[in-house]
């Protein structure tokens, strides 16, 4: 059964979209950077996108500045008890504290365990060695230190020469200046910063993931009934591709949206339900069929990647 | 489906406990440490760390469940990044920095050291005698809102020397505000703007020499140079070596961009950054003690000689602390 036969006006719009897919999935296998294990495997890490990075950096610096908060309050409520005196006590040992959050935040979470700062953590990113090696701590000190270069020291010039009203055109240098170091992981294809070119650090994308339940363990149980039987000619249609997406449907939709990819399964395929069986059996049989097919393929090398692909 | 044996599911089901369990481990010792592990624990971990890898092999080529893949590789991952990642804890890592990897790092760097002292010095020499000869130059080195100018009296030269109306409060004060003077920002910019092959490492080590040497030259046409060095370096010996030291990092940085040799460029001052980040952290300690002593020394202390006496002592502290050559008691650790 070709595809034309099923949607002749489409075929041009498919077509796009197809084409859409693979520039996106080039996109993503950039991303990826192969580390080989001493035990010779290979590992594959994903280099962290420019807005995840910008995310967690907002973050973390949102933080930082909850955490200021929390300790000029604190010791303002302590201080109030006090007089005049006191206040310029609080404000002293206030100042010092800062000082330790603004320069050592970055640098006391990238060298823990985690190797990753809480608003990096949250994004599920981490530090780590460009060549794979051990991630030390020169490396997540020298890479902070230049971000004070990068970011906070143009900032905070600006501000002051700002309050003096000093020339325009130092301002906007600064600027320059800031939004060039800010930009600089756009224009290189590890997305590095100045600091992880220094220290020679990258950071990467590493979220956890739950091991979910196999989808396919379901389908004998369900089948204890009557059971659902594909031909091979029907399981032909589809691919790899369209698997994963009836992966993500059955892990993550809802009921309307199963019923729709139900039907058209059904209609595409030429299937007719039988009574009393719902659209998830029919699904999750589906894809119990589909999956041990290509599968099945796969070991004999022919990977379909998707359904336009014709071998 | 009467034969429901698929590969990949039989795969899944015969390891899947062992997945669990090093799962389990590597959570632990993510949120407690090694220590957070069971000698039994470290048995399995190297075992199951190696199954893993290789079921993630076979599940490439194998499995077609997204999950079980995705899920694999960032169990490897996280796995790898455990086994062969940093292994001292925090404290061994700071203990170790002071005993010896502090010290092996500045005297390692003793060329670049004394470039960033010559920058320093040299602008401030030069900035001494042009002060001396014309008055006028001061005023192209400072603002006019500094009250230690030209014009200024002995009398009132000499009282910004010898402050003693101060109480613990305004020390306080003083030292923090110290630690966001510009001394901290310069030491850190010279160290991060040194892979511009140091050249503006230079051009801010130089420009600081200036700032000095004029302020010294106004003192010394007033007769009170004894008096100012005393002030001067009763924390300036530690604070003027952090800046050196930074400077030095700079350079270092700079230079293995400049001249790479045989490794590549980027081979290069990414070797050159692991060791200046240990001088440059160094520096901000010493920065941190060099506030500490002007926010309270200098104005506890108003005796010359023993000014004088402070300000010699920890120059030869850390000339000692540095450059003596120490036993190597072996066992690294990163």
């Amino acid at each position: 059964m070709t595809d034309a036969a099923v949607s002749p006006p489409n075929a041009v719009q498919e077509g796009k979209r197809r084409r859409a897919r693979m520039r996106a999935r080039k996109v993503e296998e950039k991303r990826v950077r192969t580390l080989v294990t001493p035990e010779g495997a290979a590992l594959n890490l994903k280099i962290s996108t420019f807005g995840e990075r910008f995310g967690a950096f907002i973050l973390d610096v949102a933080l930082q500045f909850i955490i200021m908060f929390a300790i000029v309050f604190a010791i303002a409520s302590i201080a109030g008890a006090f007089d005049f005196r006191g206040w310029q006590i609080a404000w002293a040992v206030a100042q010092v504290l800062i000082f330790f959050v603004r320069n050592f935040y970055f640098i006391y979470f990238e060298i823990g365990r985690k190797a990753a700062t809480p608003g990096k953590r949250a994004l599920g990113l981490r530090v780590a060695d460009r060549k794979g090696g051990r991630l030390t701590a020169n490396a997540v000190i020298a890479r902070n230190f230049l971000r004070e270069l990068e970011f906070f020291l143009p900032l905070s010039i600006l501000f002051s020469f700002g309050a003096e009203g000093v020339s325009g055109w130092i301002n906007w240098l600064l600027l320059i200046w800031c939004g060039l170091f800010v930009l600089f992981p756009l224009f290189n294809k590890d997305k590095l910063r100045i600091g992880d070119l220094v220290a020679g650090t990258m950071v990467i994308h590493a979220p956890k993931v739950q091991l979910l339940d196999d989808i396919a363990s379901v389908a004998p149980i369900a089948d204890s009934g009557g059971k659902i039987v594909f031909s091979s000619a029907q399981l032909d249609i589809y691919g790899i591709h369209e698997l994963h997406v009836l992966e993500d449907v059955l892990r993550q939709s809802t009921p309307e949206i199963k019923r729709n990819v139900a039907n058209r399964i059904a209609t595409k395929i030429g299937y007719t339900p039988q009574s009393g069986e719902t659209d998830v059996v029919f699904l999750e049989a589906f894809y119990a069929g589909l999956r041990r097919h290509l599968e099945q393929r796969m070991l004999f090398g022919e990977r379909k990647e998707d359904k336009y692909d014709q071998r | 489906m009467s034969d429901r044996v698929m590969k990949s599911y039989r795969f899944r089901e015969e390891r899947e406990a062992d997945w669990k369990q090093l799962e389990q481990i590597i959570q632990r010792a993510e949120s407690r440490g090694v220590g957070g592990l069971s000698d039994q624990d470290m048995e399995r971990l190297p075992g199951l760390y190696r199954q893993a890898v290789s079921s993630l092999s076979v599940a490439r080529t194998i499995s077609l469940d997204q999950n079980v893949v995705a899920y694999l590789e960032t169990l490897c991952a996280r796995a790898y990044f455990f086994v062969y990642g940093t292994r001292s804890r925090m404290s061994e890592r700071v203990a170790q920095f002071f005993a010896r990897d502090w010290a092996a790092a500045v005297s390692a760097a003793k060329g670049p050291t004394l470039l960033a002292f010559l920058c320093l010095f040299g602008g401030a020499l030069l900035a001494f005698f042009l002060t001396l000869n014309d008055n006028e130059w001061y005023w192209t080195f400072h603002g006019g809102w500094d009250s230690r100018n030209p014009n200024a009296t002995y009398d009132e030269l000499r009282a910004t020397l010898y402050e003693t109306d101060r109480d613990i409060i305004d020390m306080l004060g003083a030292f923090a505000a110290q630690l966001f003077s510009h001394n901290s920002g310069i030491a850190i910019f010279a160290f991060a703007l040194g892979f511009a092959f140091g050249v503006p490492t230079a051009v801010l080590l130089i420009y600081n020499g200036v700032y000095l040497g004029s302020f010294f030259a106004v003192f010394w046409q007033k007769g009170l140079a004894y008096e100012l060095t005393g002030w001067l370096f009763i924390h300036g010996v530690t604070e003027l070596f952090a800046v050196i030291l930074a400077g030095a990092a700079g350079f270092m940085i700079g230079g293995a961009v400049a001249f790479p040799g045989r490794k590549t460029r980027m081979q290069s001052m990414r070797e050159a950054g692991e060791k200046a980040a240990m001088v440059i952290i160094g520096a901000v300690i010493m920065l941190f003690l060099a506030a500490l002593l002007e926010g309270f020394g200098r104005q506890l202390i108003t005796s010359d000689i023993v000014r004088y006496t402070i300000a010699g002592t920890s120059l030869v502290l850390w000339l000692a602390y540095f450059y003596l050559p120490r036993q190597d008691t072996g066992n690294r650790r990163d």
